[in-house]
């Protein structure tokens, strides 16, 4: 293992300043002059027919400079889903109209004047009875009947669900009456959201040949250049989105639901418009996470080795089509070996709010069934479950349910250290307390990205962006160049450049944005290194293979009075060397696949008067790879955890005829620093094949098993076993009193 | 009808034309340019918007601009002196207690309320003076930690 002086280290975030002063710049941050204001008129209706939509009186108000609806829409995709409902809503919150007027109050009034007559429908608002036969069809041209067999795909008689895909492998049955025990259990999670506290917001201005440019919050800029280009009919060219600071994302900020409507105001007005959610309008009209249901059957010998799983997800997508739940299964059933399986995966639209990916999508919400499958089953047949989870678990050269060979994995390690954890520490005391483990998987994803280094005429070295910061990525890979050239962090900038300025950068989600950049800043650092080599060489005299670099200086071998600085090489290279300035770019396309394995543990007090959970201690045990810098990673644990006891005992959409109903954070709780205890991390280094490195990502493995560890903790603590989030206080009082 | 006012913010008097429904937050974020106070919810329930009246932490959406003529305000923008950070900004950088950065301004300026008041505070009691206060990053470890911290001291 190479000794390095600055990856490993816990630098200090290079962009915390900014944000502890307040100088960080937020898009509502932003102002431009002549500046103009944009609402967004929503469907009160979860399902209705539009009949009469008049703009007139609005558009009539002193101050309004555009009213815009469906019928104003260009863009050619048919794969993203309207912005501005046509004819009918599918959904409370939906878009019908937006104003742009000369000020906030004014474009709020100019909602108040759009004249909409709806003929209310019957909302569809439960995925099982969206999948009936008689169920109303919300989507007639969505055609996707009961397919038999290993089969994907889409039917031919209009239904609810809009994708089902069967499989699996080995004889299920046999492998259930192989088992000495099988059990049978269905799981339902609830609608989450993000809860990023910047709500989302966008400013548009489009110049007077067209160009358009956007300040928005987003996980990818690229991505809002094409879906923006595609809603204008618009070359992508034509586009520049700039460089925001992002307050919290969390997979919601993938989808943009203001910017392209955004930027047809600005184009109709030749105005700049800001636009900004409001907290209600986040909860309503972004992209939560699914409600879902998993029914899943497990068999396993008494010796403790599973025979057989079954499993039935049905994911309810509110009111757009999506091809979610497949993914879900994949990291849901790969973490032990499981010699016969099947799985049945059913996405449904309903009349709620359309959903779209948090943190670790579907994989918490399948590990919430299987790890407390697997608790059960330990507990039936009195084995640790941390033994159970070793037995099983999978090795490098085992297979994932969609067929991928393991590459080397930390996942026993890491239940090991766990282990080892636990020998060690306090035991829990007292009455109505209790402790639980489980376990998270995830893939993680690859992805197209770039970075540019530039050596500047004092020696130190700007590293350009395009890919987003979520996690702090600006500090680990600032990190990355301060080893390649050995000069400290203060001689580094990074900046994230717009999408005119900055080598592309795909979108920052999945847990991929470190892994995959680590590898191109170095790449790029490379370049640059064999830039400055050939120029120290022909500057000494020497040939390359002569010289050694450390610490920001070549050295001829044999003879140290004979160097050379990076300072003196820079700046040759800007006043006269023949080569011109440094500069060097590196890319990554493809990568191998560098699984993450997470092992939780939490212990809990659960009062039996109120049924309160408090959580009184937490531990998060997670194969990292490597740790560029550990501070960055724990507080990505520590942060997923919070989220995820707040998924496990707390948050919930709450629905009535698919209208939410507590669209505000006192009504949907979120936990506060009272509600979490500190959260103790522990970090496995088992180096990945990710060159150069060896890291894996970190994001979304922390969010996964949370969910199932607080219900194992509750069973451990009152003999109950809770299949429904959120375990609220009411819902853990009453199974309490029912039992 | 605007009314013309006279607001004493981060030690500063600066005048400024209100309209009687406009927040302080507006009045700070659109009038005063000064946006290191944010907004995350409008209705006081998560904290972004804190800042500092007459020392006490109050959410700036929930107060009219017109109510505090007269008054001491500091914004985030206003807690380094001569050029220094408050040790509070500094635990949190060092702690790694930022990381979106979004309910940061809020978060230390009530942290800096409170132990204005309480120096030397226990855990659950830092956890009790920020739970008005959302975060969505951190899980309030490295926050509470970074309080401790300059408690200690």
């Amino acid at each position: 293992m190479p000794e390095y002086s600055f990856l490993g280290k816990r630098s200090p975030r290079v962009d915390a300043l900014s944000k502890a002063t307040g100088r960080a710049l937020y898009t509502a941050d932003f102002s431009l002059p002549n500046m103009i204001y944009g609402k967004t008129l929503r469907s009160p209706y979860a399902h209705a027919q539009i009949t009469r939509l008049d703009i007139s009186k609005a558009r009539a108000l002193k101050g309004v400079m555009a009213v815009i609806t469906a019928a104003d829409e260009v863009h050619k995709s048919p794969y993203n889903p309207p912005l501005l409902a046509k004819e009918k809503v599918v959904f409370a919150g939906q878009p019908v109209a937006v104003v742009a007027a000369i000020n906030p109050y004014i474009a709020e009034e100019a909602l108040g004047l759009i004249e909409v007559d709806y003929e209310v429908l019957s909302p569809v608002t439960d995925a099982i009875e969206a999948m009936k036969a008689d169920a109303t069809i919300i989507f007639p041209d969505i055609r996707t009947n009961l397919i038999k067999g290993n089969q994907t795909g889409r039917g031919t008689i209009p239904s609810n669900i809009s994708w089902h895909v069967e499989y699996g492998y080995g004889d299920v049955e046999a492998g259930f009456k192989n088992a000495d025990i099988v059990l049978e259990n269905t799981f339902r999670t609830q609608g989450v959201h993000q809860g990023y506290l910047e709500t989302r917001s966008t400013l548009v201005d489009v110049d007077p040949v067209g160009k358009v440019t956007i300040w928005t919050d987003s996980q990818n800029a690229f991505l809002v250049r094409e879906l923006c280009a595609d809603f204008l009919d618009i070359p992508i060219h034509h586009v520049r989105v700039m460089p925001v600071e992002m307050g919290g994302s969390f997979g919601g900020k993938i989808s943009q639901p203001l910017s392209p409507l955004c930027a047809l105001l600005a184009r109709k007005t030749g105005r700049p418009v800001k636009m900004v959610m409001t907290r209600e309008e986040d909860f309503v009209g972004t992209n939560p996470a699914p409600a879902t249901l998993i029914s899943l059957k497990v068999g396993a010998t008494k010796e403790g080795l599973l025979t057989a799983v079954s499993a039935e997800l049905i994911w309810d997508t509110g009111a757009f089509p999506r091809e979610s739940c497949q993914n879900a299964s994949v990291v849901g059933l790969s973490l032990y070996r499981i010699p016969n399986l099947s799985v049945k995966l059913y996405d449904v639209v309903t009349n709620k709010t359309p959903t779209g990916n948090y943190r670790a999508p579907g994989a918490a919400e399948a590990a919430f069934a299987v790890e407390s499958q697997i608790d059960l089953l330990s507990r039936a047949l009195q084995m640790d479950p941390l033994e159970f989870r070793l037995k099983n678990a999978v090795s490098e050269g085992d297979h994932a349910t969609n067929g991928t060979v393991f590459p080397r994995i930390g996942f026993k390690e890491t239940l090991q250290k766990m282990k080892e954890h636990i020998a060690i520490r306090s035991k829990p005391e007292g009455k109505n307390r209790g402790t639980g483990v489980a376990c998270g998987f995830w893939f993680g994803a690859a992805g197209a990205f770039a970075a540019q280094v530039n050596v500047n005429g004092n020696g130190s070295v700007t590293l350009v962006v395009g890919s987003c910061d979520l996690t702090g990525n600006r500090t680990s890979l600032a990190q990355v160049v301060a080893e390649q050239f050995g000069i400290s962090l203060d001689k580094i900038t990074v900046i994230t450049g717009d999408t005119d300025t900055a080598p592309y950068g795909d979108i920052s989600a999945g847990s991929r944005t470190t892994r995959q950049m680590s590898t191109a800043v170095y790449r790029a650092c490379q370049e640059v290194k064999d830039q400055l080599t050939q120029l120290a060489s022909s500057q000494l005299g020497v040939k390359s293979n002569e010289l050694t670099f450390a610490k920001g200086q070549f050295q001829v071998v044999g003879m140290p009075e004979k160097t050379i600085s990076l300072e003196a090489l820079a700046r040759i290279s800007i006043m006269r060397s023949d080569k011109g300035p440094i500069t060097g770019r590196g890319s990554v396309g493809g990568n191998i696949p560098a699984p993450m394995f997470s092992v939780h543990l939490a212990e809990v007090e659960v009062d039996k008067e109120t049924g309160k959970v408090k959580v009184l201690s937490y531990t998060a045990a997670q194969d990292v790879g490597f740790a560029i810098n550990p501070t960055l990673i724990e507080g990505q644990m520590q942060g997923a955890v919070g989220q995820g006891i707040g998924r496990a005992l707390m948050e919930d959409y709450v629905f009535s005829q698919g209208i939410m109903q507590n669209p505000n954070f006192l009504d949907y709780r979120m936990p506060t620093a009272v509600d979490l205890p500190f959260i103790n991390t522990l970090l496995v280094e088992v180096r990945s094949g990710i060159e150069p490195f060896g890291v894996r990502g970190v994001g979304e493995p922390p969010m996964i098993p949370v969910l199932a560890t607080i219900a194992n903790a509750i069973h451990s603590a009152t003999g109950m076993r809770l299949k429904e989030l959120p375990m609220t206080p009411e819902t853990v009082l009453r199974a309490i009193q029912q039992r | 009808m605007k009314k013309e006012i006279i607001l004493k913010v981060n030690g500063e008097e600066r005048e400024v034309a209100v309209e009687p429904r406009q927040t302080l937050l507006e009045i700070l974020r659109n009038d005063m340019g000064l946006t290191g106070t944010k907004e995350g919810c409008g209705n006081g329930n998560c904290g972004t918007c804190t800042v500092l009246l007459d020392g006490k932490a109050v959410s700036s959406c929930l107060i009219l601009a017109i109510e505090v003529e007269g008054q001491e305000i500091t914004t985030i923008e206003g807690l380094a002196k001569a050029g220094e950070i408050h040790l509070l900004q500094k635990a949190f950088i060092e702690e790694g207690a930022i990381q979106c950065g979004f309910c940061s301004p809020g978060m230390i300026l009530t942290a800096k309320a409170f132990l204005d008041v309480n120096p030397h505070p226990t855990e659950a009691e830092a956890r009790q003076a920020i739970s008005g206060n959302l975060c969505r990053c951190t899980g309030y470890d490295k926050i509470v930690r970074a309080i401790l911290k300059v408690g200690a001291n």
